[in-house]
């Protein structure tokens, strides 16, 4: 085969050749110029969502959350400007430099940062939550490909461990978890803005191109509580805990009049700003969600139905030399007086009085004192958790036993918001106030359980309380007169008394001749062999009333340092 | 030569020295074609890379100015011992060649590391012209059978490496050798016959499993859209979104955003069709075929069967490289890495194709010097 061409034929050829090529070349730049076309007019829509959808992002805008006020305007929670700082592995493109410096820069662990480097799997992790805006500044100056931050807020609590349980706390997805924090939750949090921004492949916000919506700020909340009496409450429980080495300890402050919650406060409790301190325990406001068998401050309660019901005068007179048998249970006092009046079986704290005046009375006169006083529901103040605590029900009827028990405060429990909520009819000449951790900003209505009469009466027997002879000398304040009452209850173990664990509680008012402030106090568990509740409650509710009264700047009711006469009735005065 | 007195003379005359073999209608459309590049590549790498892209560019200039000077009948005495030097470069990466990415591509030279196959682009069309050449008085199957063993001997080496993009680009270009020398029609039908047989072979015996993937992703890219079809889905996106007017120098997501990956280098063309549009897309395509017009015109003037035969397979494979670069990145064709001539950033790639333009020039130029 051959061969050998004529020159002219060879030229021929290859122009015919080249002519074919040519045809070839055009045909297929026609056909991607077709390609072309067809993407990037018929296609086009449908691959600018596409490209949309890549780098599109509608991303929310953080809700500011409200700030906690106490009474006085002062901040007690605040919200800082923070970052999360977040980590694509599959995108990420670190040193080993760069790794030390991020881990330093965050303080998290280096080896558990290089494994994520290292595996190239998780595509989102947060690195860390709530990172200081300047420090997730300095981190993101690093410039490191596949790590990129978005912006949170981080909570700070001004007071630390002494509002820890009533303010609670926020998660790091700014939602409350425990106290005001939680049962605010909605007004505080705001809802969040939308805004659609271009992010890049690591997920850093590129551009931002426009408002969908501004977000709505959550609503500063301004609360009854004074940090200045908080802080005290809080002090004067540590030191009764450590005085007296006790499980703990809990106060409550009301205003009389409004029912506004001036402090509620535990010990021990947890600093919020360092959560590793919180544990479920020292997260609890026992004062509020716990109850206890309270023992004697229930007396004067009971006392106010046998007055209203013209079952006895404060002047009733019985003989309270003997113990006392109900259904074969032995009811005896501590000291053993002889024949007393109603009044005086009040300020000794006698069972056995009472007692024998609970078997006299029906049992719903009992039963309907203690719910008109607020027992057996939640008090409704705003915080989360509320205990109702438990009563006997009405449904059997309740042997003597049980009715003399209940007269003395035993075969109930209570929680301590509940039990100082009580005190304030006394306060008010009847009424009970509702009450709430929210600054009042119009006066309310109390809601009548006894009478004025009834209550000044027993407002009187309650100052006796503090007097010589009484339960609670130790409750008094210098220059004002203070009423109230002390309760020591030996508590029940699975149904049985337990060897030497008593609670020791102490519920009061002041200034005495024109009540304003409550205050309840219960130690729990004293462990150094003192255990009344004169010795150990009543100087706690006295340090804390002292002060109170100090800050509220209440005018002193008996300036002279000396005791008022004893048995003067008290008339309310017009102040 | 009358020089003109004068500072400014002497200047205008080393001007007109350096560029006196250089193709005005070429150089223009290459100068285009690098002005539309730098545009790209600096908006790609957010202007990382310009500096090193117009170094690249630069010596790559130089380089085919110097090449433009080196008469044709030079460059043929050169053709033959520089194939044999490619061969043995070869051998030499086959044996001891460093493996990067899974590929057998680089011989350390102690002082430098270089790539052989860039080398064979040129040295195998320039071998297979100039044995051609000499054998034109009479060519016979025999001597194409010949010329066609110098095309597979380096071939089936750049094949092992593994290299499928460039070991198909030497193919064809060694073929537009054979059939611009007058390859016997049979023998073409011959060979397209037995590619049918050797496909399903090669498939099933020689291709590595990421070049089945490559193929297998073409047909549907969603198949696999975080893996082999990423790619391809990215760079259509980023084409089609470009729609008419492109969305903008420096305006587009796909690339600028990281998500389309390789954007200055194999994918720079959808960079390019995503800011530019259709219509820049088509002045892209306008250039090119602008410049295969002029390549082929200037080929078929040459004289002599050498700077013929060699002029038209470097112009064809140039236009076969952009054809397969712009086919691939549209999802006609599948991803062989193949960078988009004169657009993408890569200082081989560059060199390598003009200095073939620099022998396209010299051919031009020096053609009443050739004996026929």
């Amino acid at each position: 085969m051959k061969t050998r061409r004529s020159p002219s034929m060879k030229i021929d050829l290859q122009r015919w050749r080249m002519q074919l090529v040519m045809l070839l070349i055009f045909g297929a730049f026609i056909g991607l110029v077709g390609r072309l076309l067809y993407m990037q007019t018929f296609q086009k829509d449908f691959l600018v969502k596409q490209s949309d959808l890549r780098v599109k992002r509608k991303v929310e805008i953080p809700a500011h959350r409200g700030m906690l006020l106490d009474a006085r305007g002062e901040h007690l929670a605040i919200s800082i400007p923070a970052a999360a700082i977040v980590l694509n592995a599959r995108e990420a493109e670190i040193t080993p430099a760069q790794i030390t410096q991020l881990a330093t820069g965050l303080a998290i662990n280096r080896a558990w940062l290089e494994g994520l480097v290292r595996d190239k799997k998780a595509s989102f992790v947060y690195l860390r939550r709530q990172v200081p805006a300047e420090d997730a500044e300095a981190v993101m100056a690093l410039k490191i490909k596949g790590v990129s931050s978005r912006p949170e807020y981080r909570r700070y609590y001004t007071a630390g461990d002494t509002m820890a349980q009533v303010l609670g706390v926020t998660n790091v997805e700014d939602k409350g978890l425990e106290g005001i924090e939680l049962s605010y939750q909605s007004a505080l949090a705001g809802v969040p803005g939308l805004k659609s921004v271009i992010r890049d492949r690591s997920g850093n916000i590129v551009e931002e191109l426009d408002l969908v919506r501004l977000p709505k700020h959550g609503h500063d909340l301004t609360l009854s509580l004074n940090s200045q009496i908080q802080y005290l409450a809080y002090r004067e429980l540590q030191a009764a805990f450590e005085k007296f080495r006790a499980q703990r300890a809990s106060a409550v402050v009301l205003d009389a009049r409004t029912g506004e919650i001036l402090a509620i406060a535990n010990y021990p409790a947890y600093n919020p700003n360092d959560r590793a301190t919180m544990t479920q325990a020292r997260a609890r406001n026992h004062a509020a969600v716990d109850a206890f068998e309270p023992g004697s401050t229930m007396k004067p309660i009971f006392i106010s139905a046998a007055l209203e019901r013209g079952i006895v005068k404060p002047s009733s007179r019985y003989d309270a030399s003997e113990n006392l048998v109900l259904s074969g249970k032995q009811i005896r006092d501590t000291h053993p007086k002889g024949v007393i009046t109603v009044a005086e079986a009040i300020q000794v704290s006698s069972n056995v009085v009472m007692a024998k005046i609970a078997v006299s009375m029906d049992d719903s006169d009992i039963h309907d004192i203690y719910t008109r006083s607020g027992f057996g529901k939640a008090p409704g103040s705003g915080l989360p958790g509320e205990t109702r605590g438990q009563m006997h029900s009405l449904k059997s009827k309740w042997k003597p036993i049980e009715k003399g028990a209940l007269a003395y405060g035993h075969g109930i429990s209570i929680s301590l918001l509940q039990l100082a909520r009580a005190y304030t009819m006394f306060a008010n000449d009847g009424l009970l106030m509702p009450l709430t951790v929210e600054k009042r900003s119009a006066p309310v209505v109390g809601e009548r359980v006894i009478s004025q009469a009834t209550a000044q009466q027993v407002r009187t027997m309650l100052e006796m309380v503090t007097q010589e002879g009484g339960t609670a000398p130790k409750a008094r304040v210098p220059g004002y007169r203070v009423a109230g009452k002390t309760g020591t209850a030996h508590k029940l173990i699975d149904g049985s008394f337990a060897g030497n664990r008593y609670s020791a509680s102490f519920v009061g008012m002041a200034p005495a001749s024109n009540p304003r402030v409550v205050i309840a106090v219960m130690v729990d568990e004293p462990s150094t062999g003192v255990y009344y509740a004169g010795e150990v409650a009543a100087p706690v509710f006295s340090r804390i009333m002292a002060g109170t009264l100090r800050f509220l700047a209440l005018p002193p009711d008996a300036p002279m340092q000396s005791l008022p006469p004893v048995r003067t009735p008290v008339v309310a005065e017009a102040v | 030569m009358q020089i003109e007195p004068g500072l400014a003379g002497i200047v205008r005359e080393g001007v007109r020295t350096v560029f006196r073999h250089a193709d005005p209608v070429l150089l223009g459309l290459i100068l285009a074609l690098l002005a539309l590049s730098t545009l790209t590549v600096a908006s790609a790498t957010s202007g990382t890379y310009l500096v090193g892209h117009l170094i690249n560019m630069s010596v790559a200039l130089v380089a085919m100015l110097m090449l433009s000077h080196v008469p044709p009948q030079v460059l043929i005495r050169f053709a033959i011992p520089l194939y044999v030097l490619g061969v043995f470069l070869l051998l030499g990466v086959a044996v001891a060649g460093d493996v990067v990415n899974g590929s057998r591509r680089w011989l350390n030279l102690g002082v430098t590391r270089i790539q052989p196959s860039e080398l064979m682009r040129l040295a195998v069309p320039m071998a297979m012209a100039a044995y051609l050449h000499y054998r034109q008085e009479h060519l016979s199957s025999r001597h194409f059978a010949l010329a066609g063993l110098l095309l597979v001997l380096p071939v089936g080496f750049i094949l092992r490496q593994p290299d499928l993009g460039t070991s198909l680009l030497i193919l064809a270009s060694g073929f537009f050798v054979l059939f611009l020398a007058g390859l016997a029609w049979r023998v073409m039908a011959g060979l397209v016959l037995l590619l049918g047989a050797i496909v399903p072979l090669a498939w099933m015996f020689f291709l590595h499993d990421y070049q089945k993937q490559r193929v297998l992703t073409l047909f549907d890219p969603t198949s696999d859209p975080l893996g082999a079809g990423y790619h391809i889905i990215q760079s259509t996106i980023a084409i089609g979104s470009g729609g008419l007017f492109g969305k903008g120098w420096g305006q587009g997501t796909q690339a600028r955003l990281d998500f389309l990956p390789e954007g200055h280098t194999d994918f720079v063309f959808a960079v390019y069709s995503e800011e530019f549009g259709l219509l820049g897309n088509l002045l892209l395509l306008g250039i090119y075929a602008a410049m295969v017009t002029r390549g082929l015109t200037l080929s078929y003037n040459a004289s002599g069967l050498f700077g013929r035969l060699l002029c038209g397979a470097i112009t064809l494979t140039f236009f076969t490289y952009a054809l397969i670069n712009m086919g691939m990145v549209s999802g006609l064709l599948p991803v062989v890495g193949v960078p988009l001539p004169l657009v993408s950033y890569g200082g081989t790639s560059m060199v390598t194709v003009l200095l073939g333009f620099g022998i396209l020039m010299s051919v031009a130029s020096n053609k009443s010097l050739v004996k026929t």
